[in-house]
């Protein structure tokens, strides 16, 4: 897992981890790369992150992903990332497609429920939480004595 | 004594609370004008784990995270 000040030199990361998985002999290589859109005037978006919860969600996947034979790999911003960069980049590594192809759905939508990463609009200079966008974590809700 | 500490969005000082359950975790954070929204949308992980049962029994010493609503990517 490797997390970064600002945007991510997608470039650099997605060759380096591609020379990894050569040496794997394995014959699926997927990269999911998220890019920051420009809607409603945003100029950037911004990240923070609280990385003890984030590296153990991303090791129990490390654990489902060698259970299938496969690896996980994931980079993410923290603090700003202007329109058009990438935030977030994702890989799986398999011998054969079809489980590079599942997993990277699942990989990618637990990440996006799961993670312990919260996102801010920058609007004008201000940095406002994406609540609307946001989703409650597996457990939330416990406070009022149920999960959500 | 309890730490709880609060994440991401939730602008807010760590509180040292003399509490043993998460319902008086919970009762503490609804009589909190700040924090009150936050009570039936969070996460909440002690020692670093995600809590997911309503009877976890606290532990002097322990920290308590409150995770809000997440969006990574």
């Amino acid at each position: 897992m490797e997390l970064y000040q600002g945007s991510l030199d997608v470039n650099e990361i997605s060759n380096r981890w591609f020379d990894e998985v050569q040496s794997l002999n394995f014959g699926a290589f997927i990269t999911f790369t998220g890019i920051i859109r420009a809607e409603d005037s945003i100029e950037a978006l911004s990240f923070d992150i609280y990385r003890p919860i984030l590296e153990k969600w991303f090791q129990s996947w490390k654990e489902e992903a060698k259970k299938r034979g496969a690896v996980v790999k994931m980079a993410h911003a923290i603090g700003d990332v202007p329109v058009a960069q990438s935030s977030y980049i994702s890989a799986v590594a398999s011998p054969k497609r079809r489980v590079a192809l599942e997993l990277i759905d699942e990989f990618v939508e637990d990440f996006k429920a799961n993670a312990p990463i919260w996102k801010y609009d920058i609007l004008e200079g201000k940095r406002i939480y994406a609540k609307e966008r946001s989703t409650p974590m597996d457990g939330a809700g416990i406070l009022e004595g149920g999960s959500k | 004594m309890i730490r709880v500490e609060f994440l991401g969005p939730i602008v807010k000082e760590p509180l040292e609370l003399d509490i043993k359950t998460l319902k008086e975790l919970a009762t503490v954070m609804a009589e909190d004008s700040q924090l009150k929204e936050w009570v039936g949308i969070c996460a909440v992980a002690v020692n670093d784990t995600i809590v997911k049962k309503s009877n976890y029994e606290l532990h002097s010493g322990d920290v308590v995270s409150i995770l809000p609503p997440v969006c990574g990517g």
